[in-house]
């Protein structure tokens, strides 16, 4: 297709405002990865901008070898995989049901389901609840909060429903029962679909810091996003400080060397999700959409 | 097969909606529900005629509004804007540099906020300064009155990009021949997106946008409490308290928990009525609807 001048004029604006939002996009966080391989003291004299000038791991080295840190994040990687499994087994088993034709009060299940993405008790008699159940402070509430999630039952329901139906029925002649068919042939089939709730799963469960923090009191039980809570607002050296362990204490002494190891906390909380997302985009593109487009 | 995953959604969805009863009592958590007294509307009484109660409505409707207003059109302009890039390379690289930050967790996002506004070698104050817009730096995150454009901001920056992915779904859709017409009848590009693009995908867009009415109490909450967190950012809560840290701040910090149940219940059902409006408004304009 020819460009006119016009749209040659257009084009230039566009690439322009794209390269500027894209550098908005990137900055902070390049930022900040910079900062976390700088000396904290040297980083402080400000002007460090792209590149660190004066490199160091030893920032790495501190929160690693921090006791909390490392608990937590182990918390935080179990919760993660314990969590995205159970959640994409029940919440892609419940939608296989539901996508099965002649299920008797199927429409019934649907608005059930579908009336809990519109409305809910709100945060406290969810606290309420959970308190009574005693499921507060426990691991065991961190895998089960969230664990059907009704947005993504909708999108492997969609998806199933486009399955072609001989695919089953061969599978029952041959035996199958109905959960043979599920694990034998709907699950392996569903790849794409399974990756990027997976992906959006996992992402969800290692970002979020509120579930921990209101509902697990136990400081051993937490993980890394609600501890880096604690670290990215310590305001003062000093609140710092009294959160790590005798190694780190004695490394610490300023509070140059503070924000040096807050960002080296926050590109350890976040590298493996930018790590692996790169590598789903061409499947999330493709599920964001079928979830949003056939509601 | 269903029957597991329904009784979890009955027991942790449903549940709480009958726990919502308690705004009606003064519950604890000891007593339990049962013995607790009923009370009627007191706590909705008290929540409406709290000293705090229109400097929450006004900052919930504020920011959420302001979110809407610039929040929402921005994913579609920059995938009009995508949509244009001829450079294949360049168009990816830009996609997936704009999606970074949808998978960055709120609190590191808040931390990256707090480094670059910081007072002392921020890089914004530093840009500023060299640029002559300020002439000292400025410590952004504690002046109330800057805190809703912060909070605006850093939410388009955050979503922009992975917002922008349903809208380029939908032009990919848009059946190519009606570009070649309207460049037969003489339209430049500039004025294709206006003729073609935009109509092509007003569906998806007033979709996105009823769920956006629907959401109008949901002012924020993570971002939020997460920015206002800080010890020395309290002094930003006159324009940074909505109803739903309101709820939070209530109810899991002071144990009022029949109280910030009100508050919540009142929320929720303002929600549902806008849902609602939103949505009879679209149908009767004859585009799309949720239901």
């Amino acid at each position: 297709m020819k460009l006119n001048f016009s749209d040659k004029v257009m084009q230039a604006i566009i690439y322009f405002i794209l390269v500027v939002l894209a550098f908005l996009a990137f900055y902070p966080f390049w930022n900040s990865l910079v900062l976390s391989f700088n000396v904290g003291s040297d980083a402080s004299l400000g002007g460090v901008t792209f590149w660190p000038r004066a490199f160091t791991l030893e920032n790495y080295e501190i929160v690693f070898k921090e006791k909390r840190i490392f608990n937590a994040y182990l918390i935080t990687i179990a919760r993660t995989l314990i969590g995205t499994l159970v959640s994409m087994f029940f919440t892609a088993l419940f939608a296989y049901g539901l996508s099965k034709k002649g299920i008797v009060f199927k429409k019934g299940y649907m608005i059930i389901c579908i009336v809990t993405m519109y409305f809910s008790g709100g945060l406290i008699p969810y606290f309420v609840l959970v308190y009574n159940l005693h499921l507060y402070n426990t691991f065991t509430f961190l895998i089960v909060h969230g664990l059907v999630n009704v947005y993504n039952m909708i999108i492997f329901r969609t998806f199933f429903q486009e399955l072609p139906d001989g695919l089953e029925e061969s599978a029952r002649i041959d035996g199958c029962s109905n959960f043979g068919v599920f694990f034998r042939i709907v699950l392996p089939i569903s790849g794409p679909v399974v990756a990027t709730l997976s992906l959006f799963t996992a992402v969800g469960l290692w970002n979020d810091w509120f579930t921990p923090a209101v509902f697990i009191s136990n400081q051993n039980l937490i993980p890394l996003q609600t501890l880096l809570v604690q670290i990215v607002n310590a305001g003062q050296t000093a609140t710092l400080i009294e959160n790590l362990n005798s190694y780190a204490q004695s490394t610490v002494e300023d509070s140059s060397t503070v924000k040096a190891l807050q960002m080296a906390t926050m590109m350890v909380a976040t590298l493996p999700i930018l790590l692996i997302y790169p590598f789903l985009q061409k499947y999330f593109v493709k599920g964001a959409l079928v979830g949003s487009l056939k509601e | 097969m269903i029957l597991p995953s329904l009784a979890f959604i009955i027991v942790f969805s449903y549940i709480p909606m009958w726990g919502v009863l308690i705004a009606f009592k003064e519950y604890n958590l000891f007593t339990g529900f049962n013995a607790s007294p009923w009370v009627g509307f007191d706590h909705f009484r008290m929540f409406f005629d709290s000293p705090e109660f229109w400097n929450i409505m006004r900052n919930t409707l504020a920011i959420s509004l302001l979110k809407l207003l610039i929040g929402f059109p921005a994913p579609i302009i920059l995938a009009l804007m995508l949509n244009e890039v001829r450079n294949m390379a360049f168009k990816r690289i830009v996609q997936t540099v704009t999606y970074i930050p949808h998978f960055i967790s709120w609190v590191v996002v808040s931390g990256l906020v707090f480094s670059m506004l910081a007072a002392d070698n921020g890089p914004v104050n530093d840009v500023m300064q060299k640029f002559s817009l300020i002439d000292k730096p400025i410590n952004w995150l504690s002046v109330p009155e800057y805190f809703w454009g912060i909070l605006v901001s850093v939410g388009v920056w955050k979503e922009i990009g992975f917002g922008s992915i349903v809208y380029m779904a939908a032009i990919a859709g848009i059946n190519p021949d009606l570009y070649e017409a309207a460049a037969m009848d003489g339209a430049n590009r500039f004025k294709q997106i206006f003729l073609i693009t935009i109509p092509s995908i007003s569906p998806v867009i007033i979709i996105f946008l009823i769920l956006g009415v629907g959401n109008i109490l949901n002012a924020g909450f993570e971002d939020i409490l997460l920015m206002t967190k800080n010890l020395s950012n309290g002094i930003v809560m006159p324009y940074a308290e909505v109803i739903d840290t309101y709820v939070y701040q209530m109810g899991i910090n002071n144990q009022r928990y029949s109280y910030a149940t009100a508050a919540g219940l009142f929320k929720s059902i303002i929600s549902v009525i806008l849902l609602f409006i939103a949505n009879g408004i679209a149908r009767r304009l004859g585009k799309a609807s949720l239901w």
